[in-house]
């Protein structure tokens, strides 16, 4: 399936034995219907039964810059979907796209 | 013979003894390239393998690369140095980057990237991207090591933490993805010129970094330009939509999102030339410019993204 944010191919993960889809490009996650739950009831087993130690993973970072006019990687600037900033960084710009 | 005579000396070498008046294009120590009348000299990195650089002139002679590659005149050593030399032709003028020809940037690597490996002299080194990225690494740890104020700044700290995200095989610590492709290995605006000049069809020069790899390197400048911000944003899907649509294999078929193919590569560029940057900021004892800082940012943004679920393949 697409990641319905950023468009990017999903891939299905097993853990504990939720599937959890992860998109390739933005890393955000989907959760079925039930599955937050699933992961907090998971969650509460896992304190109760050990000192905390390894944490779920994380809610996806930094809002993804909406109105693209191509898609970005997650990683990319915020500036996406409006006009490259072509013209406006003087020698820094040319020199850095005829270098290796 | 030394350095200092290195550029006259590569000028008698291409008029065979008969020196004309030169125009020094390049004078670093991975390259001294000059100018001289309708041909251009080029003596190669002292330290390269001097196998696998004849092996690379040989391969842009190919037949089956003409139309793509510009093909070498002769071959020969200067001062120690192994030396190329080749015809002049029209670069694309610094001072207009906006007049890059994308479209033909795109298809040429597409064409290059479907070179049947069979119809080329092999066998066919391997690109040498992964080894430019691992040098830079390691000039970073020269002029920033680590548990020193310079290496804990957060440049370079934000440098050192995107390199931790890069698959093992973008560093040289892995074998690459199989399925390795004829890539150019360091493409940028200035690989490109018109042969004949001024007005003949464009092609890619400067085989150094040749060889078999994932083609996504060859995307990845352009797209590490183009998601820290740097590019223009009608160039990128300019250079995309041209590569893709003349059968170019790395990144997924026309209309489709390119970033899961090209991301490991892009994030590899991109930590590579902010090292870089870092690296030349320090030797020349200045702050990075502009352009330079969008790429750490870029750096700092990836480090901060959440890891894969990856430890299982998916399902």
């Amino acid at each position: 399936m697409q990641c319905p944010k950023c468009h990017a191919l999903m891939h299905t993960y097993n853990r504990n034995g939720l599937q959890i889809e992860q998109c390739s490009g933005c890393r955000g996650i989907f959760l079925d219907y039930g599955e937050l739950e699933a992961l907090t009831r998971l969650e509460s087993q896992y304190t109760a039964q050990a000192p905390y130690g390894q944490a779920p993973p994380p809610p996806p970072p930094a809002p993804y810059p909406g109105q693209h006019a191509a898609p970005a990687p997650a990683w990319g600037a915020p500036q996406h979907g409006g006009h490259g900033r072509h013209g406006h960084h003087k020698g820094g710009f040319g020199r850095m796209l005829f270098s290796s | 013979m030394s350095a200092a005579t290195l550029p006259a000396d590569l000028a008698a070498w291409a008029r065979d003894g008969h020196p004309l008046p030169y125009a020094l294009l390049a004078d670093r120590p991975d390259g001294t390239v000059v100018r001289c009348g309708d041909t251009v000299a080029k003596a190669h990195a002292g330290d390269s393998d001097r196998d696998a650089l004849a092996h690379r002139v040989r391969i842009a002679g190919a037949g089956a690369l003409a139309g793509v590659l510009l093909p070498p005149l002769r071959t020969g050593s200067v001062n120690g140095r192994p030396a190329s030399l080749w015809p002049y032709g029209l670069p694309v003028d610094p001072r207009r980057p906006e007049d890059a020809p994308w479209e033909a940037a795109g298809r040429l690597l597409a064409a290059l990237h479907s070179t049947p490996l069979g119809a080329l002299p092999g066998p066919v080194p391997p690109m040498r991207g992964p080894a430019k990225l691992a040098r830079a690494l390691r000039g970073l740890s020269r002029t920033h090591p680590a548990h020193t104020p310079a290496g804990s700044a957060p440049e370079a700290a934000a440098v050192r933490a995107a390199a931790r995200t890069l698959p093992a095989w973008t560093r040289v610590e892995a074998a690459p993805p199989p399925g390795g492709v004829l890539c150019h290995g360091d493409l940028h605006l200035g690989q490109l010129v018109r042969y004949p000049a001024p007005e003949g069809p464009w092609l890619l020069i400067d085989v150094d970094d040749l060889g078999l790899g994932a083609p996504a390197w060859d995307l990845a400048r352009p797209a590490a330009w183009y998601a820290a911000g740097i590019l223009d944003a009608e160039a990128w899907p300019r250079f995309l939509d041209a590569y893709r649509g003349a059968g170019g294999p790395a990144a997924g078929p026309p209309g489709s999102d390119p970033w899961p193919q090209l991301d490991a590569a892009a994030r590899a560029l991109t930590v590579q030339t902010a090292a870089r940057a870092l690296v030349k900021a320090a030797e020349g004892r200045r702050g990075l410019d502009e352009v330079e800082r969008l790429m750490v940012d870029a750096c700092d943004r990836m480090a901060s993204l959440p890891a894969d679920l990856e430890s299982a393949a998916p399902s």
